[in-house]
């Protein structure tokens, strides 16, 4: 299974930070929160791998609110 | 003419043994003539099950109900001797598509290879299928049909099932060494037995209208999201036989389900659709909503349920019906063999692990669909979005866009009831999967590969046209006059046609794609369960190993 790169992998970090709240400017709370969601799965595509894209869900999640347990039948 | 199903009145008549001392006894008593009671009995009494089904009621289907009829389905009722009425009325079809706005975003093709007898689907009435299918149901003989006899108790122990029965005439008892409860969504039988169905309902509400009217819209199934008349809600059109469409719009849950309903409503929101001058009357029109329900076992000793009385899912998908008369299909062949005392009755279990996990896939599908509709949080809905305004210009995202995942059958992967590979194969044929169709000739006729298949077990030896070896024609031979017969079928390459031995059935291969769709070379064998599934197959032919594949298909490994 391949894993989550969480090495540093951006060559140029703050250029990329300042892309990134960029894309932003202007918008509603709504409409970044629309942004953000095509995104995630624009990028999502490109990275492809599921088990990769479930990983960084998981380490996104983290440290927020534990994930809810599936609930038995 | 056709007959209209929805007015049929079916005359309850008093049967003599209501008035018997004891009460009579059937192999099977089946509860519930929906379209699952109905496949159920029509096949038990075919495969030669005395068998009783009883109704409570005195009509058909009626009202706005199951109109896609899925493939499979179509072959089960190839198999029942009633598909062919079903595909010549109703109006097949194969192509989806989904739109944004006023714009197309996805459009698919469920059955985009020729050489199928069925198509991906065709729309037809319920009333319709009931309908064809109680044509059915009163040619054969050892199958009673009881209307206006409801089940009112049921007391099941170890050697059978009595149940009690309340008619015009008053009650009366009749006993069954299994019961089969297909008495729909609410099934009394279930509360009878102190069993329940449990799952999770849906927050939307949908008005479903049946309309009457001339319009050149093509067969396909076409959804919308959010279109420009209907802002905010979805969207889904289908034609019908008899110029009937259904329109099924996205209501909300705050929306007034009685309210809605009224004329006065409906027609603005139709006619927003089709445009102010259009002509149309009313069929149906009720506003619906919906859930996804099982019961956690689907046998309970001698009493089996099926269809909407196990299992229950939201309609985008068109897997209730469909799934239901699958579980007949899965059901009934096993309970043959169970009586005739060729089976252990723990077979019955293979029907419960079976059907569940078929059922659990169904309302996975359901699920996933409804959550896509009828997204459940802000942000659920804000990803729903992003995937709509992506899927204008993004391959990708067409591909996330869920209107429904419609009916295809469970591919019983891992099935006790398969022996599994040994040998390489690609392709789908794997151990569990359903049959795939392809045009065969046979004794000069044209047909379709699965009208050669069912019923009893299967036996399809692939060959390369020439004469068979005489010990392998002899095998073949003795395997179908076993106790549990394997009927061998030989498939032979397009222009070929060798005389076999023993009235042995050859299959012409017309255009090659039976052996491409099974992975077939020559000396592949491929054993077929009585409902059509796969069980075994191997590269090589060896009539030790297809009898233990049997006895293993059959609980009696
Ligand atoms: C709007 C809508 C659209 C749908 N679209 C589709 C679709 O496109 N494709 C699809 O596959 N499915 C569809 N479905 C689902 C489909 O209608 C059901 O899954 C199907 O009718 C289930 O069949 P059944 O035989 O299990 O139950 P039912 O059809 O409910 O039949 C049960 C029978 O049992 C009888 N009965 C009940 N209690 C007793 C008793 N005590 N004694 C004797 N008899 C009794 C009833 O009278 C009835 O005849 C749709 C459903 C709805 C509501």
């Amino acid at each position: 299974m391949a894993s989550l790169n969480i090495e540093p992998n951006i060559a140029r970090p703050d250029d990329f930070y300042q892309a990134l709240i960029d894309t932003h400017r202007d918008l509603s709370g709504e409409e970044s929160q629309l942004l953000n969601a095509k995104l995630i799965l624009l990028l999502a595509n490109h990275i492809g791998d599921v088990d990769v894209l479930c990983q960084a869900m998981a380490r996104a999640r983290d440290g927020i609110r534990p994930a809810p347990t599936k609930v038995p039948r | 003419m056709d007959i209209d199903y929805q007015q049929l009145r079916l005359d309850y008549v008093r049967a003599a043994e209501q008035d018997a001392a004891a009460p009579a006894h059937y192999p099977v008593i089946v509860v519930g003539a929906g379209p699952v009671g109905l496949a159920a009995a029509i096949d038990l009494a075919r495969q030669g099950v005395r068998t009783l089904l009883l109704d409570d009621d005195d009509r058909l289907s009626f009202g706005s109900r199951a109109i896609c009829f899925a493939k499979r389905t179509l072959e089960i009722f190839d198999r029942l001797g009633c598909g062919e009425r079903m595909v010549h009325k109703g109006i097949s079809w194969n192509v989806g598509k989904v739109f944004f706005q006023d714009e197309l975003v996805y459009s698919f093709n469920l059955l985009p290879e020729t050489g199928h007898r069925r198509p991906a689907f065709i729309n037809l009435q319920q009333y319709y299928v009931e309908g064809y299918l109680y044509e059915r149901a009163r040619e054969l003989d050892g199958l009673a049909l009881r209307w206006k006899n409801r089940v009112v108790a049921v007391a099941a122990d170890a050697d059978g099932v009595e149940v009690t029965v309340e008619t015009p005439d008053g009650p009366y008892r009749v006993r069954g060494d299994y019961l089969l409860a297909c008495d729909g969504a609410r099934s009394p039988v279930r509360h009878l037995l102190g069993l329940s169905s449990s799952g999770q309902s849906f927050r939307d509400r949908f008005l479903i209208a049946d309309v009457k009217m001339k319009a050149d819209f093509p067969t396909e199934r076409w959804f919308w999201f959010d279109p420009p008349f209907h802002r905010h809600q979805s969207v889904l059109l289908h034609a019908q036989p008899d110029n009937v469409w259904r329109i099924d719009f996205q209501l909300g849950w705050d929306a007034d389900p009685e309210a809605e309903k009224q004329p006065e409503r409906v027609t603005p929101r139709i006619q927003a659709l089709l445009g102010h001058d259009a002509e149309f009357s009313y069929e149906w029109v009720s506003v619906y909503t919906f859930a996804c329900l099982r019961m956690e076992h689907f046998r309970h000793g001698r009493v089996l349920f099926a269809g909407d009385a196990a299992h229950g899912v939201s309609p985008f998908g068109a897997r209730g019906a469909n799934s239901g008369v699958q579980d007949a299909d899965n059901l009934v062949w096993k309970l043959r063999l169970v009586l005739a005392g060729l089976a252990p009755a723990s077979l019955l279990d293979s029907y419960d692990s079976e059907r569940v996990y078929a059922a659990d896939e169904n309302i996975l599908n359901s699920t996933r669909s409804t959550d896509f509709i009828t997204p459940k949080s802000e942000i659920s809905r804000t990803f729903r979005d992003a995937v709509l305004l992506l899927a204008r210009e993004h391959p990708f995202a067409r591909r996330l866009v869920n209107s429904g995942r419609l009916s295809v059958p469970a591919v019983l992967r891992d099935s006790v009831l398969n022996t599994p590979d040994q040998d390489a194969f690609a392709g789908a044929m794997v151990p569990g999967a359903p049959a795939a169709d392809a045009p065969v000739r046979a004794g000069g006729a044209p047909g379709w590969f699965l009208d050669h298949v069912g019923d009893d077990f299967t036996g399809v030896l692939f060959s390369d046209g020439t004469a068979l070896a005489p010990e392998v024609a002899a095998a073949l031979d003795h395997l179908g006059h076993a106790a549990i017969p394997i009927r061998p079928r030989v498939v032979v390459p397009a222009g070929t046609a060798p005389r076999l031995p023993h009235d042995l059935v050859a299959l012409e291969d017309v255009e090659g794609k039976l052996a491409q769709r099974f992975d077939a070379c020559p000396g592949s064998y491929y054993l077929l369960r009585p409902d059509q599934h796969v069980c075994a197959r191997w590269r090589r032919f060896d009539a030790d190993r297809a009898q233990a594949a049997v006895a293993r298909a059959t609980g009696n490994a």
